[in-house]
């Protein structure tokens, strides 16, 4: 499986997410740029966390107006698997790829801790490696990760599967509304998510509970 | 030219917690009487053009592609 990883100014965790796609997939990912017009035929687009253009306007609307945006919508309309992790997800919120909208925490606050994660639905690309109901941990450390969504979106988001992680065990850090981590697009290939899976994919980082996430993704044997 | 001042501003019922803090301070101030704060945010543009209608309609397309999120914010536009 190939997996491409897109670059924008201000992003900071794209190296851990080549470094986990790198080691999981067994190949390092292709790269591209925020002026990029095309994508090389990749079977998964990851877009990392950071403060893309400084979070200026709204966090990840600048980037979700990039060039190299349009060439993602393209490639998720084609199919192609999209996974935006914390800005990422912001990014994929702004660009009109997956419903909702990430607002300030409630507690004001960043939050930069571990918190528990539910399996919401362990039946999508992304999720197939875990089990449904399963709680996992996570790192989590962003300033505007509470999801919000009107009524009528809400409900089709729980009716039709589409939250595929919630935060568990009272651990929500930013008030998001059902305690949604992160969501999927209705045909299934566009993942957000608020917490860091990449930085939980091997006893060097206290444990591997983010990698089935990837091998899910990629295709791989557990 | 055309100078306009477009307001964006938080939808009802979409919780602000910035507002809120601010409100906080405000009555430790000791402002009585403090009801709800909404914070919301202000741009000045400046346009190349002379057509007022076009000018607005041109303004309200950069709100819904840009400078507002319909999804929880609201905005008008006022030309000077």
């Amino acid at each position: 499986m190939k997996s491409a990883v897109v670059l924008l100014p201000g992003l900071n965790r794209d190296r851990d997410m080549i470094a986990a796609l790198t080691k999981i997939s067994g190949k390092p990912p292709v790269t591209v740029w925020q002026t990029d017009t095309e994508i090389p035929d990749v079977d998964l687009i990851a877009i990392p966390g950071g403060f893309s253009f400084g979070d200026y306007l709204r966090c990840g609307a600048i980037a979700a107006r990039m060039p190299v945006m349009r060439a993602v919508a393209e490639k998720a309309a084609k199919g192609v698997m999209v996974i935006g992790v914390c800005n990422g997800f912001q990014i994929l919120v702004e660009a009109g790829l997956l419903p909702g909208a990430l607002m300030r925490n409630t507690s004001l606050k960043f939050v930069c801790r571990q918190v528990k994660l539910q399996i919401a639905n362990a039946n999508t690309m992304f999720t197939r490696r875990y089990q449904q109901g399963q709680i996992i941990r996570s790192p989590v450390a962003h300033h505007d990760g509470n999801y919000f969504a009107d009524a009528e979106t809400l409900a089709r988001l729980e009716g039709e599967g589409q939250v595929v992680f919630r935060y568990a065990e009272g651990t929500n850090p930013n008030g998001s509304i059902n305690d949604i981590a992160g969501i999927i697009n209705e045909r299934g290939n566009v993942l957000g998510l608020m917490p860091h899976p990449e930085n939980l994919i091997e006893a060097a980082h206290g444990g591997n509970d983010g990698r089935a996430l990837f091998e899910s993704a990629l295709g791989i044997a557990a | 030219m055309i100078k306009a001042r477009i307001t964006v501003t938080l939808k009802n019922g979409v919780l602000d917690p910035q507002g809120k803090a601010i409100e906080h301070a405000l009555s430790g101030l000791g402002f009585g009487g403090v009801g709800a704060v909404r914070q919301g945010k202000v741009f000045d543009v400046e346009l190349a053009e002379s057509d007022k209608a076009k000018a607005e309609a041109d303004l309200k397309a950069m709100c819904d592609k840009l400078l507002a999120n319909t999804v929880i914010e609201n905005y008008a536009v006022e030309i000077a």
